[in-house]
């Protein structure tokens, strides 16, 4: 097209320079422009891969250099996200440190000035903070132990006993899960406050929200069933190889010794999972105590009374004295998660699994 | 449910369960009736008083009028508290002989813009009445929760999985990120809100970092929107762990042959990214997309935590949410509270049904 429109150049001439071909015959020209006619000297051969006009070796080392971007931009947004994830915790512990004036002024610091310890001493001389521990920590534990029995006792049925209507029962209660749970919230209040209640020395009392004792039942008592759990023992069970059963039931054992002698040994670290999961959900758990506990304050958990304390007179909140509270509420739950670290994790990560 | 995602050929039939098999095995023996219900006993009869008969008791105090439920009294069947609940039927109570007012149901009422109450008369007979509408639910609830769902879902889902897959991609320090993106789960939502409240104070850090002098977020003079971003910030935040957990466990059961296929393919690491790991993460994606949009739906203790214990700034409703409203009628209205945790219930099993649907035709098993 080129030569047709400006014939600026010879064909001839052009492929003579690139070859340095000049003075050769006709034949010899024609045979050395084309290089598929040239003689090849296999020994020396090369096989060259080209992509875009880099070989391979350039290749490796541009894929090479492209990896090392790659991770230190991996690295780099990793790094950032961690800094956004632990910054509200760094904050907390700076905050509580700090006093009123310095944590409201308009220069903010990233170290106080002053480390102060007296926002922790007003907690606890302001706070009740050791009752509030000790209310959850006993719902915490009751809960969660009367879980385990009834999570151990139903897991064992489904996965080992055969009876009617079994898998009818087993995806009933895997329905429930569904439904969310204010459904529950409302009538199981309606419940706790009409449930009689025999109280030593006064006889027997209408509602449970009045006693001490019959309150912290209504924190207990609804929670004592949990489904996922049932579920995730249940696979745990069902792991346990039917030649185990077998060779309990030759050497004479009961299903009750087979289940507290094997089974629930060899299911020890889902259990673990649960009690600790368990645990931490009581230490957490807001709405329903919430609930229950409105005609007492000394009842309430450590959550409920957390939240809404800690104003000064004008009704500003006092966060050096409020951060010292959630460092309380918050360190005893970083030290299980450092301790039962690997129980934790495994336990919420097969509610991924389950589905 | 994933372990049906998992195996598409054992369906789930709902039917099958009511089919009785005859499977002579090991394990099974002989049928124990009596012996299994026994040790189901407690689990059974604990369901029973806590979660089966609240169920259906719920869905019939949604459908009583004037319900009480200290004395159990109601004035008969209605479906005039979804009305109320929704905005489109006002009420009007009368005071009684003993100062209380008793409240008295129109429909057809005129709607008003504000909530509370709108009017109180003295009628022919001299009796006090008064006459005010519910917009809570239609004109904050049902918005905030809509927009928190819509925010959030897809935002942290998107994080979740760029942090997960970057985790999965480097060769160094992979447990200790792990572990460090894990920790926001172990955390109390009500604590943590709390430290969020202090970050976006109108004196707190993000303002100082970001410049923005005092520009106010949470406080009661802020606009619903600001309220609305840190709300959202934190949902995110608190939201992360749980997510990447389940996403880090995926991509580790992706077949490292798929990788080398593409890489032979000459698949960049963008395209490998959406056409291999997207794909085949699928199932985990679509098991946090359903638990995430209930959860989402029923927001409630992070608004509380960010927010205070009226969970708005006082007086206003600026964020409030439909579980919020739920937990505030249980004392007084219970059978408003019931009416809307139904109306929760069906908007959750729609949703569900809708992704399980969608997923049919996406989801690659």
């Amino acid at each position: 097209m080129a030569k047709q429109v400006t014939g600026a150049y010879d064909d001839r001439n052009f492929i003579q320079k690139l070859f340095h071909l000049k003075g050769k015959s006709e034949k010899q020209r024609e045979r050395e422009a084309k290089p598929e006619y040239q003689a090849i000297d296999t020994s020396r051969m090369q096989l060259v891969i080209k992509d875009r006009a880099r070989n391979a070796d350039q290749l490796a080392k541009a894929q090479k250099v492209a990896h090392i971007i790659f991770l230190v931009i991996t690295y780099a947004f990793l790094i950032f996200m961690s800094v956004i994830v632990l910054f509200p915790f760094y904050w907390m512990v700076i905050t509580s440190l700090k006093s009123t004036t310095e944590i409201r002024s308009l220069h903010q610091t990233f170290f106080p000035q002053n480390v102060l310890w007296s926002n922790y001493i007003t907690v606890f001389n302001s706070f009740d903070f050791v009752t509030y521990v000790g209310n959850t920590l006993l719902v915490g534990v009751i809960s969660t132990a009367g879980t385990l029995v009834t999570t151990i006792f139903a897991a064992f049925a489904f996965a080992r006993l055969n009876f009617t209507g079994k898998g009818a029962l087993f995806a009933i209660l895997l329905a429930t899960m569904m439904i969310p749970g204010e459904m529950m919230v409302i009538t199981n209040y309606i419940t706790v406050s009409r449930l009689p209640w025999y109280e030593f020395g006064k006889g027997m009392q209408e509602g449970w929200l009045n006693n001490k004792d019959s309150v912290f039942a209504a924190m207990i008592v609804p929670f004592w069933v949990s489904v996922f759990y049932i579920y995730l023992l249940r696979q745990n069970f069902k792991q346990i190889p039917n030649e185990l059963y077998l060779a309990a039931k030759v050497d004479g054992k009961s299903d009750w010794q087979y289940l507290w002698k094997v089974m629930v040994p060899l299911a020890m670290p889902t259990l673990i999972s649960i009690f600790i999961l368990k645990l931490m959900g009581a230490w957490n758990s807001y709405v329903w105590p919430n609930l229950v506990t409105t005609s007492n304050k000394e009842w309430r958990l450590v959550t409920n009374a957390l939240r809404g304390s800690f104003t000064n007179s004008s009704g500003d909140p006092e966060y050096g004295i409020q951060m010292a509270a959630t460092i309380l509420v918050t360190v005893p739950l970083l030290l299980l998660f450092i301790f039962f670290r690997k129980y934790i994790m495994r336990g919420v990560g097969r509610a991924g699994i389950k589905g | 449910m994933a372990n049906e995602v998992s195996k598409p050929k054992r369906r789930f039939n709902i039917l099958s369960i009511f089919r009785r098999k005859e499977r002579v095995s090991a394990d099974a023996g002989e049928r124990n009736n009596w012996k299994a219900w026994l040790y189901l006993a407690p689990t059974i009869i604990l369901m029973a008083v806590f979660t089966f008969y609240p169920l259906i008791n719920t869905i019939v105090i949604a459908f009583l009028k004037n319900y009480d439920y200290i004395s159990q009294v109601h004035e008969g069947f209605t479906m005039e508290n979804f009305g109320v609940v929704l905005g489109l039927v006002g009420r009007s109570e009368m005071m009684n002989a003993d100062g209380i007012y008793e409240s008295i149901f129109r429909w057809n009422c005129t709607r008003f813009e504000s909530d509370g109450v709108v009017g109180i008369y003295l009628n022919s007979e001299g009796v006090v009445s008064r006459a005010y509408f519910t917009m809570n639910v239609i004109r904050y609830a049902f918005p905030n929760t809509l927009l928190i769902t819509f925010i959030t879902v897809p935002l942290s889902i998107i994080i979740a999985l760029l942090i997960s897959i970057g985790l999965n991609s480097i060769p160094a320090f992979k447990k200790f990120f792990q572990t460090i993106f894990f920790i926001p789960y172990v955390t109390n939502a009500i604590a943590v809100g709390m430290v969020f409240a202090v970050l976006f104070d109108y004196k707190g850090i993000l303002n100082y970092l970001l410049g923005l002098g005092t520009l106010t977020w949470i406080d009661q003079a802020a606009p619903a929107w600001r309220g609305m971003i840190a709300l959202c910030v934190y949902i995110i935040w608190h939201s992360l762990p749980f997510k990447i957990l389940i996403f880090l466990s995926g991509l580790q059961n992706i077949d490292k042959q798929y990788y080398d296929a593409a890489k032979i393919d000459c698949a960049g690491k963008m395209k490998t990214m959406l056409n291999v790991t997207v794909p085949l993460l699928s199932p985990q994606i679509l098991y946090i997309m359903i638990t995430s949009f209930i959860g989402s739906f029923k927001e409630y203790t992070s608004v509380v935590g960010l927010f205070g214990q009226q969970g708005t700034s006082p007086g206003s409703y600026n964020m409030y949410t439909v579980v919020y409203y739920i937990y505030d009628m249980v004392n007084s209205n219970v059978q408003y509270g019931a009416a809307a945790a139904v109306l929760l219930f069906l908007v959750i099993m729609l949703f569900t049904a809708i992704q399980f649907k969608v997923s049919k035709t996406r989801v690659h098993y």
